[in-house]
């Protein structure tokens, strides 16, 4: 079977050619964009559901076609559909690039986002607007796969910007709630803070190496350079920069949270599972710059540890469901990061693959508990519905699992594990230490999530009345990714090698076993602690009213207080300067000239009253003046 | 002689509509379109017919594609010199196009003295394609002040009176004063530069080409540079000398505000371009770092100014002003990558500017208002008009696949190797312009509706209108090649004037 299957594939690719293929990829998204758009309002909700969820499906099953070809010939394709802009030495294209490396951001993007958008269909059931929802969730998958098979980096910055621009209008979907808009004002404006120093990184690689191609680009790079170069650190924390904005980490995080306000699927596919990994894509994609900027490799381990911890107390701290989701999100982004730090490129990209199952997964299990208890996402007033929602549950059991890293069985576990055990092999202690108690606030946060929402008691009507989900939208999605974020998930490897260098660990085993321990039993210990906390001893659950425990949970509530800290240094003194400036100073000056030429008009006027008396009063005095000065002027001489 | 048709026509169109008013007020309104669409045309097919890759004989000798002299007062040697290359097709052609558009969008907006508007419509934009034409200095200046009377009478007459008790007379005498008192510094330094000529050969002449190899001492040539740098500067705007633009633009008919965005100020980078800059190469290259400091603080000053502004229309004049700022700036870099990213950002801008001020007209005649404090939660009230605002909003903050990206990332790249901390600052521009479009989508179509009766969508006029905008910032934003390839002679010969290595400019590859 197995055997039929690839040979058919392989004739369909060769007659076909992947080269055919590849644009499809997107220019199917593309298509379902535009024909939403255009629609005006013609289209019911079937409809709209059928092109926005077909148009992801056939784009899946375009690259299930490619992966199956890649499989039988994994030799990297290049194809360049035009000249983007030529001038000169300026010659970027629309040209893409196809290897394993993008071949597994592209599976991601289309498989995991095709079950999101089937999940939408049953998801926004009922809200107005779905047209509009499916056309940026189109547009969105459009730009991604731009961004991960565009060969230059311009190509790379078009859907990076793309991403964030549909990242904004989902964000900001419920319009009519300014707090919505606001959001979305927020998570668009600080990742464009980072796309600038990625903007300006990419100033600087071009004016140095004179080509914007990636591939050159790494080529060249070592030979331009030697490691630590000035300028190569200085290329390499702008990329970063870039990376830090869109993947949400310190400090240029506070979006993500807020992010939330969009509907679930859009948490799910976006701010979850594809869109915020693209600054650890970008940062594997350009591992020849990095490697040659150890400083700036350092730094990107130690932002991921720091982002980790942070994420991960503040996780602790929440009472929204989403939130608590986020804020995990940026932890286990920290973590890729901490990967990428220590040269583990290929480890990280692992993470970020079953990251994305296993999130997407928590994050339409909570838009399955959400809708059927007709939004309500506080964790305060759910509560007891293990029984009602039983898909749904095992959503977030297993999701949950995978998250903690429960050992052997979760996909989780063997990504998480080998992050820890590249940190080791590079010698990093700090790094792991970092990771190993991220671990621990993993398993205490997840169990609270799923103690908190499915057990004790109902603590609302919403709650009470919940409504279990029904149909093939709601339950396929949530048992495709289910299976997924097991071990199963895991037995997926990446096609990397040959693409992204091997990371320090690479056939070393010296310490692999105790370390997969020490993992294991700091994972299974953190579970039994927040067993012990929240299950039986439920008053955990509940933020304390006084003392130390209060101030923490403010401190992490308010995720340390990044967001008034901002506002204090940026946003108050920014409109400061607004209201200052509003009136417009600098034409002020000119304002001024105006009213003094007035105010001279309006005293020269005053002397011309039309009594004779007062003119030949003027002129005795002025002819007087005349001659006087003449004379003095004749005596002086 | 095609050349003269292309000022001719729309000066007669003018004069037509002004006596067709009596046919009634379609007639008036066919024929203003008819010749605006003739003028479009005439452009296209130019493009179509001329090669404009004709490589400059030897490096400094400008090629045109086609020049039409004929003798007008010999005594000082002026001509009646019109001259095309791709950098004045490229223009026209977009004059021609935002005239069209101009007459589109005051169908309905425009019900008096329909004649004498599209009378005054159509002589600014004939004498707006003189200035992209003339190559003699004095036809130059004349077509230069020609545009600005026009200007004056389609702002006091048919203008709104603004917010903060500004009137329409006022703004429209703010523009004359503005634009006269630099337009006469102009004159004065064209006649320096001619008696400079005079003293240098006897012989009197206006002439681009015989004035381009005038040799001049540095101070006066410094001078004289400045006098045409402040001229264009006025009109592009330069900030401290912007004043006139935000009453103007506010105040102009929906039609004045998308000549003065679109192509008016595009008239101050092609002077700079064809002018300031050949006329004076060493005393502009010396000025350039001011020039880039003065762009620098265009981008932030308007930038900020705009998150400020309560009236739609205001708001759009001082984006513009942020967006020039990127003009100048690539002006005076002087490398043909920010040059020609200098051309696709004023047609970008052109594009992205109309749409703008458009969409803004259509909800003034749908609100009665252009007060943001009194709009809110329109997306779902106004039908596709939102969805093409928001198209145009990510214009304008140079969203890729834009127009506008490929004009402002051609700009920053080519004067990276220049200069680059300017573009690590300018770069800053790229977030302060995303914080004022979101800001006004935020204001004017995000929170709670303030009233939930259904307003009119978009009728078909309208939205072909913004269609064919779309479509145009679009297809430059994907494949500017052949706009590039127009313009890539015409850019190459200002390049060379800053090749000359300079102290100041090092030429970095």
């Amino acid at each position: 079977m197995m055997e039929l299957l690839t040979t058919l594939s392989t004739t369909v690719s060769t007659t076909l050619s992947t080269t055919m293929l590849l644009p499809l990829t997107f220019l199917l998204p593309l298509l379902g964009t535009l024909i939403l758009a255009f629609s005006r309002g013609t289209l019911g909700y079937r409809s709209s559901a059928l092109v926005g969820v077909g148009s992801i499906g056939l784009a899946a099953l375009v690259t299930a076609v490619i992966a199956l070809g890649f499989a039988a010939d994994p030799a990297p394709q290049n194809m360049t559909l035009w000249t983007w802009i030529s001038v000169g030495d300026f010659t970027p294209s629309m040209g893409l690039a196809l290897d394993g490396l993008a071949l597994t951001m592209l599976g991601v993007i289309t498989g995991v986002g095709f079950f999101i958008h089937l999940f939408a269909a049953w998801y926004m059931r009922g809200e107005e607007g779905i047209t509009r929802f499916y056309t940026y969730m189109n547009l969105f998958v459009f730009s991604m796969v731009l961004l991960v098979l565009g060969d230059n980096l311009l190509l790379l910055f078009l859907g990076w910007e793309g991403v964030g621009m549909c990242s904004y209008l989902l964000i900001s979907y419920y319009y009519q709630n300014s707090a919505n808009g606001w959001a979305g004002f927020k998570a668009f404006i600080i990742t464009r803070i980072g796309d600038v120093f990625l903007a300006i990184g990419m100033f600087l690689l071009f004016s140095r190496l004179g080509t914007l191609d990636i591939a050159e680009i790494l080529t060249l790079a070592p030979k331009a350079w030697q490691a630590g170069d000035t300028t190569v650190e200085l290329a390499a924390f702008l990329l970063l920069g870039g990376a830090l904005g869109k993947s949400a980490q310190l400090p240029l995080h506070t979006w993500l949270a807020d992010a939330m306000a969009g509907p679930t699927p859009v948490s799910a596919l976006i701010h979850a599972a594809t869109m915020v990994t693209a600054g650890v894509y970008l940062i594997a994609r350009m591992h020849g710059i990095f490697e040659l900027a150890p400083v700036a490799l350092y730094a990107t381990g130690v932002i991921g540890a720091l982002t980790l911890l942070m994420a991960g107390f503040a996780a602790l701290a929440q009472t929204d469901i989403k939130r608590v989701l986020a804020y995990s999100t940026m932890s286990q982004i920290g973590y890729m990061f901490l990967a990428l730090g220590v040269g583990a490129f290929d480890t990280a990209i692992f993470h970020l693959m079953t990251h994305a199952f296993f999130k997407a997964l928590l994050f339409l299990s909570a838009g399955a508990v959400i809708v059927s208890c007709h939004h309500e996402q506080d964790m305060r007033r759910l509560g007891g519905l293990w029984r009602k929602l039983p898909l749904a549950y095992m959503g977030f059991v297993v999701g949950g699992a995978a998250l903690a890293a429960l050992p052997l069985v979760s996909a989780g576990f063997y990504s998480k594990d080998e992050i820890l055990w590249q940190a080791l092999a590079a010698d990093q202690q700090g790094l792991l230490i970092a990771g190993l108690v991220g671990a621990l606030l993993t398993s205490l946060y997840t169990l609270r999530l799923i103690i908190g929402t499915f057990h004790g008691v109902a603590q609302s009507d919403n709650a009470r009345h919940a409504e279990t989900g029904r149909g093939l939208a709601h339950g396929l999605p949530l048992l495709v990714l289910a299976v997924l974020s097991t071990f199963l998930g895991a037995w997926i490897t990446p096609p990397l090698s040959g693409v992204l260098p091997p990371g320090p660990g690479e056939g070393v085993h010296a310490g692999h076993g105790a370390l997969e321990l020490m993992a294991a039993a700091t994972a299974l210990a953190g579970m039994a602690l927040g067993v012990w906390l929240f299950g039986l001893k439920r008053s955990w659950l509940r933020p304390a009213k006084h003392g130390m425990g209060a101030g923490l949970w403010q401190l992490w509530h308010h995720a340390w207080g990044f967001d008034i800290l901002y506002d204090w240094t940026l946003v108050r003194p920014y409109r400061g300067l607004v209201a200052l400036l509003k009136s417009d100073v600098i034409e002020g000056f000119f304002r001024l000239l105006a009213k003094l030429v007035r105010l001279v008009h309006l005293g020269l006027s005053r002397t011309q009253t039309g009594r004779l008396r007062g003119y030949a009063a003027t002129m005795v005095i002025g002819a007087t003046l005349i001659l006087l000065s003449l004379a003095l002027m004749t005596q002086g001489t | 002689m095609i050349l003269v048709w292309l000022i001719v026509i729309p000066f007669a169109g003018g004069l037509l509509c002004w006596q067709a008013e009596r046919l009634g007020d379609r007639a008036t309104r066919l024929i203003a379109l008819a010749t605006m669409l003739c003028e479009l045309l005439i452009a296209l097919w130019l493009w179509t017919q001329l090669d404009f890759q004709l490589p400059a004989l030897d490096g400094s000798d400008t090629q045109w594609a086609i020049e039409y002299r004929l003798p007008w007062i010999t005594r000082f040697g002026i001509d009646i010199h019109l001259a095309l290359d791709g950098l004045s097709l490229v223009l026209i052609a977009l004059t021609g196009f935002l005239g069209v558009l101009a007459v589109l969008c005051s169908w309905n907006e425009i019900v008096r003295r329909i004649g004498f508007f599209h009378l005054n419509l159509l002589w600014i934009l004939g004498g707006v394609v003189g200035v992209f034409l003339a190559i003699d200095l004095f036809l130059f200046f004349f077509f230069w002040e020609l545009m600005l009377v026009p200007m004056y009478f389609l702002i006091a007459l048919w203008g709104h009176s603004g917010s903060q008790g500004s009137t329409r007379i006022g703004a429209a005498t703010k523009f004359f004063i503005y634009t006269q008192a630099s337009g006469l510094l102009m004159l004065v330094a064209i006649l320096g530069l001619v008696f400079a000529h005079h003293a240098n050969t006897g012989e009197y002449s206006f002439s681009y080409a015989v004035l381009k190899e005038t040799t001049l001492s540095p101070t006066l040539a410094f001078w004289l540079m400045l006098g045409f740098f402040v001229a264009f500067a006025v009109k592009l705007p330069v900030i401290p000398l912007h004043g006139w633009l935000p009453n103007a633009h506010a105040q102009a008919p929906t039609a004045g505000s998308v000549d003065l965005a679109g192509i008016l100020l595009k008239t101050a980078a092609y002077g700079m371009m064809r002018f300031a800059l050949p006329l004076f190469p060493e005393a502009s290259q010396a000025f350039a770092p001011v020039a880039m400091g003065l762009g620098l603080l265009g981008i932030f000053y308007g930038a900020v100014l705009a998150c400020g502004q309560q009236d739609i229309k205001r708001f759009v004049a001082y984006t513009s002003i942020a967006h020039m700022g990127f003009v100048l700036i690539g002006i005076y870099a002087g490398t043909t990558l920010a040059l020609q990213g200098v051309v696709v950002l004023m047609v970008a801008h052109a594009f992205s500017a109309a749409g703008l001020f458009i969409l803004s007209g259509q909800l003034y005649e749908r609100l009665h208002t252009r007060q943001i404090s009194e709009m809110g939660g329109l997306w779902g009230r106004l039908g596709s008009l939102p969805g093409l605002y928001l198209f145009f909003i990510a214009a304008s903050l140079g969203m890729p696949t834009t127009a506008n990206f490929v004009g402002e990332f051609m700009v920053l790249f080519g004067t990276f190797a220049m200069a680059p901390w300017v573009v690590a600052l300018a770069s800053v521009g790229l977030v302060l312009a995303a914080v004022y479009s979101l800001l006004l989508m935020q204001r004017v179509h995000y929170g709670p509706p303030k009233d939930d009766t259904p307003l009119k969508g978009l009728d078909i006029r309208e939205f072909c209108m913004l269609l064919s905008i779309v479509v145009l910032i679009l297809w430059v934003g994907i494949y500017p090649q052949p706009l590039l390839d127009t313009t890539s002679s015409a850019m190459g010969n200002i390049h060379r004037l800053f090749d000359t290595p300079s102290p100041l400019l090092p030429e970095a590859r």
